[in-house]
């Protein structure tokens, strides 16, 4: 009646995860054929788990084998839907594990967005303690770490880690594919709590826009009314001429960042460690993202390696403006966090600038001193935000000014 | 196989009473056992009976053990300093075939993958069992019911206590030496197969009946420094090469790339800062497992920026020890056995590089030993339960896989920490009840998972020490249930045969638990 379908990852190399072959046929009910790392402890919890995904995806008679190598059980779903769904593409049902109650929370426009880790969207674990590594944002990635034939079955694995996973309070992002295929990645993500959605190579607003209205009419119909952020990248000459536009493009816009393997490919060039010839489109993506308020975020840095040369790239990344950088491993996130973190001389100027703002503000005047000093309020701005980074960084307590501004 | 009777031991576990025809005492909880009488000895040997040359060279290891009287049902003990990569236990056994010789028993100070072919000498009657680490293939093999007799965990230390108290006796020791001279000194120092010591074939050295010495590099008497004495070896022999360079140390030891054990790993050594164990003149030993290496690279890291250094570190060497010593962060590496030429080159080179055995570091028939000196020690395990009791030669499916090594000896030590993943694939680590009990929770300290650490709640005094440092400590039961939400619940417990097929030794000798066969 039909063919066979299969999906997931085996092979002596392969750990938490599994492969899934569905062959529907005309009667005789379900088999399964089950070879597993965890038979002795989970053999039976996977029969069932495939005997009530069938069910739920309308599959009455099918041979299915089942090659696992630990994977956990929104893993084992993901693969299962895929496998079925390769079979019977017409099948429209799903198999979804329940949102757990640590996906349910929140974000904010304005928070920070310093590191941001990137997850391939195939590989369900690298996801799974990803979070623990303390990460401001995670992405899992269904764009170019997936490859072209896997495409649709890291759909259910991203869908079913945004409502699975616990990321620790990191904000919650999904890379999805270049516009227009990308929108079709929209209905397996946007119902699952994804705080920011990345737009790779973009290079109109309308593409932004396209992102925009397709994620909203789909919370419109799911009746969800937490925001959608977005976040467009700019990876090409056109992307980074049109950035302001493309920032500005829709009110969910909250960041802006850049993929320089691409634009300098583009601009007929190779990436160099010194990015002289990033130097343009970098501070083009600063200019165009502040102008547009929102966040300047900088590309990721590759040599997972190389931790001094990441905190040079930090820092210059600092220096030109931006509030974060991408990473791809783990242990790069403490370093990008230091790197954006202000240092004590800074942290101790700017705390007596808020301090002599809140005194101005108390005694109603217009002008913010410092001894005899008269400060610009644009210099008030930077200190609160130095202040607010500080705090949130841990190396200011939050009731710093309580205590007389002498804690550090 | 008559059934053994089985009785409830002081942790609640049944044990056999008797083990390949002996009697066997159950646990009776730590420090509780106190053996009586003397020590066991070696028969006496003569000067007479050995050349007054000095040259005991026989033409190979057949003539070696046809000359030291093997015959059925003796025990055969071999070593594992050559590791994975071992020629010598697989060409005795291959010899002790040839010979006829049936029902031996094998007492390899350990096991490794290399040694899969004595399946076959079980097989066809060569060997009837034997008493030590099952690793990989033979693991497998002993679980499934396919030896004869009742497999014989021991620690390192529990080796020498046997070997002591007479629990067992050795009738040929065979001791693969990287240099050797006629006369039977022997050292792992140099040699195309050098693995830097010798230690855990010392009390068989000692003990033996009959000891033969196997090298690949023979050279003129004396062989200096004798780690293994010449005046208790009987025969030296020659192979062309006793084992696989490649796979016996490796050229240099890798620390982990896992983000999740480096997290662990760093988490350890944060903890031992916090709690006050990393003062001046303080001593630890870590292990050469990616998680062990992380842990002492972090620390040294930590170490340099307090300006401590340690007085002596415990190995496993590897080359982050020896750069430590080589830095002047520690005064001692007391080395056990070495994993990389770094290792093996430093404790050739550096007096302060030591070589120790079983005896000094775990020996519970010595005069004390330095297991419980140590200020902290780094071990792994495959479950840990809510009671902070850990295994480590089974995993949950209830398969042996692994043996104790210096495990249950380094529990001794005055903080026990096992930096472990809470979960491994879809497998937890941390559970109700371990599958099979070698460390009883008393004895261990700390467990530091991804998901946080957890300090055994007797240990008051590291809890309050850590309080306000800002690592996330949490209770094992808290962590456990966390991770049974991540994995779809506990897991269920393997379908065990009535059989026994091992025996769990504790450091005295007294059997702590024992291990079915599956299915």
């Amino acid at each position: 009646m039909s063919q066979k379908g299969q999906a997931g990852r085996r092979g002596d190399r392969v750990r938490s995860d599994c492969w899934i072959s569905v062959e529907p046929r005309d009667s005789g009910g379900v088999s399964i054929e089950l070879k597993s790392r965890v038979e002795a402890m989970y053999g039976a919890a996977i029969r069932e788990t495939v005997g009530n995904g069938l069910a739920a995806l309308g599959v009455e008679h099918a041979a299915v084998q089942v090659e696992d190598t630990g994977a956990l059980p929104f893993v084992l779903m993901a693969r299962l839907e895929a496998a079925v769904k390769r079979a019977l593409p017409e099948t429209e049902a799903e198999f979804l594990p329940d949102m757990a109650a640590w996906s349910t929370y929140g974000t904010t426009r304005d928070r920070f967005r310093r590191s941001r880790l990137y997850l391939p969207g195939d590989q369900a674990k690298l996801m799974i303690n990803a979070g623990l590594h303390g990460p401001d944002g995670v992405i899992l990635d269904l764009e170019d770490s997936v490859a072209a034939a896997e495409k649709d079955a890291a759909r259910f694995v991203v869908r079913n880690a945004l409502r699975q996973v616990d990321f620790q309070g990191a904000e919650r992002m999904v890379r999805i594919n270049q516009i227009p295929a990308g929108l079709d990645d929209l209905p397996y993500v946007v119902p699952h709590n994804p705080h920011v959605i990345l737009i790779p190579k973009c290079e109109t607003p309308e593409h932004v826009t396209a992102v925009d209205e397709r994620a909203k009419s789909i919370l419109g119909e799911k009746g969800i009314d937490a925001p959608v952020y977005l976040m467009p990248i700019v990876e090409s000459a056109l992307g980074c001429w049109r950035a302001y536009e493309i920032a500005a493009a829709a009110e969910s816009v909250v960041a802006l960042t850049i993929g320089l393997e691409d634009y300098t490919a583009d601009i007929g060039t190779q990436r160099t460690n010194e990015g002289r010839e990033s130097f343009w489109a970098r501070s083009q993506v600063v200019n165009a993202a502040r102008a547009a308020g929102v966040q300047p975020i900088d590309t990721v840095f590759s040599d997972v390696t190389d931790m001094e040369g990441l905190t040079a790239s930090v820092l210059e990344a600092k220096a030109l403006g931006f509030d974060g950088k991408g990473c791809i491993h783990p242990r790069q996130i403490d370093v990008i966090h230091r790197g954006f973190t202000p240092g004590e001389a800074e942290v101790e100027k700017a705390k007596r600038i808020v301090l002599a703002f809140d005194e101005a503000e108390k005694k109603g005047l217009g002008v913010v001193s410092l001894g005899s000093k008269m400060i610009d309020p644009p210099v008030v701005k930077r200190a609160l935000r130095t202040v607010d980074l500080a705090v949130r960084s841990g190396v200011l307590s939050e009731g710093w000014k309580e205590g007389g501004g002498e804690d550090a | 196989m008559p059934k053994a009777e089985l009785v409830k031991n002081a942790a609640g576990r049944m044990v056999p009473t008797e083990v390949n025809g002996k009697e066997a005492v159950p646990y009776k909880g730590v420090a509780a056992h106190r053996p009586t009488g003397n020590k066991a000895a070696p028969t006496i040997p003569t000067v007479m009976d050995y050349p007054d040359c000095g040259d005991k060279t026989v033409e190979d290891i057949k003539t070696a053990l046809e000359a030291a009287g093997i015959r059925d049902g003796m025990t055969v003990s071999t070593h594992h300093h050559l590791r994975n990569g071992d020629f010598v236990a697989n060409a005795v056994f291959e010899a002790a075939a040839e010979l006829g010789v049936k029902d031996l028993m094998w007492f390899p100070s350990a096991s490794f993958p290399c040694h899969a072919p004595m399946i076959d000498h079980m097989k066809n009657g060569v060997i009837h069992h034997i008493e030590g680490s099952m690793n990989g293939p033979l693991g497998a093999f002993c679980s499934s019911g396919g030896m004869r007799g009742m497999g014989v965990l021991r620690s390192h230390g529990g080796r020498y206590q046997a070997v002591q108290d007479g629990e067992v006796h050795i009738d040929i020791a065979v001791l693969a030496a990287p240099t050797a001279d006629p006369f039977g000194n022997a050292h792992g120092l140099d040699g195309p197969t050098a693995c830097g010591l010798l230690g855990f074939g010392l009390a068989d050295s000692q003990y033996a009946d009959k000891v033969i010495v196997v090298t690949d590099n023979l050279i003129e008497f004396p062989c200096i420094p004798w780690q293994i004495q010449g005046n208790y070896v009987d025969y030296v022999t020659t192979m062309d090469a006793i084992g696989d360079a490649s796979k016996i140390v490796s050229g240099t030891t890798q620390i982990t790339k896992s983000p999740d054990r480096l997290r662990i790993a760093e988490m350890t050594a944060q903890f031992v800062r916090a709690a006050g164990i990393m003062e001046q003149g303080f001593s630890f030993q870590a292990g050469a497992g990616g998680t062990a290496l992380s842990f002492a690279i972090f620390l040294t890291e930590m170490m340099k920026e307090a300006g401590v250094t340690a007085r002596f570190v415990r190995g496993g060497s590897t080359q982050y020890l020896t750069r430590m010593l080589e830095e002047g962060l520690t005064d001692y590496i007391l080395d056990g056995q070495t994993f990389d030429l770094e290792g093996v080159r430093s404790m050739r080179e550096n007096p302060n590089h030591v070589n120790t055995s079983p005896f000094t570091s775990y020996n519970y028939h010595g005069k004390g030993n330095f297991a419980s000196m140590l200020d902290c020690v780094v071990l792994g395990a495959t479950e840990v339960d809510v009671n902070f009791n850990a295994n480590v030669v089974t995993h949950s499916d209830g398969k042996l896989l692994h043996g104790i090594g210096g495990w249950q000896n380094c529990l001794s030590s005055k903080c026990t920490i096992l930096p472990i993943p809470s979960f491994r694939d879809r497998i937890p680590v941390l559970v109700d009840e371990v599958t099979t009990l070698c460390g009883p929770g008393e004895l261990i300290d700390v467990v530091v998972t991804e998901r946080g650490i957890a300090i055994n709640p007797r240990r008051e005094d590291l809890l309050s020490a850590v309080a306000g440092s800002g690592l996330p400590i949490r209770s094992i039961e808290d962590i456990k249930a966390e991770v049974e939400t991540i994995v779809g619940g506990p897991p269920a417990k393997p379908a065990f045969g009535e059989r026994v097929v091992a025996a769990i030794k504790w450091v005295d000798g007294t059997v702590i638990d024992c291990v079915r066969q599956l299915g």
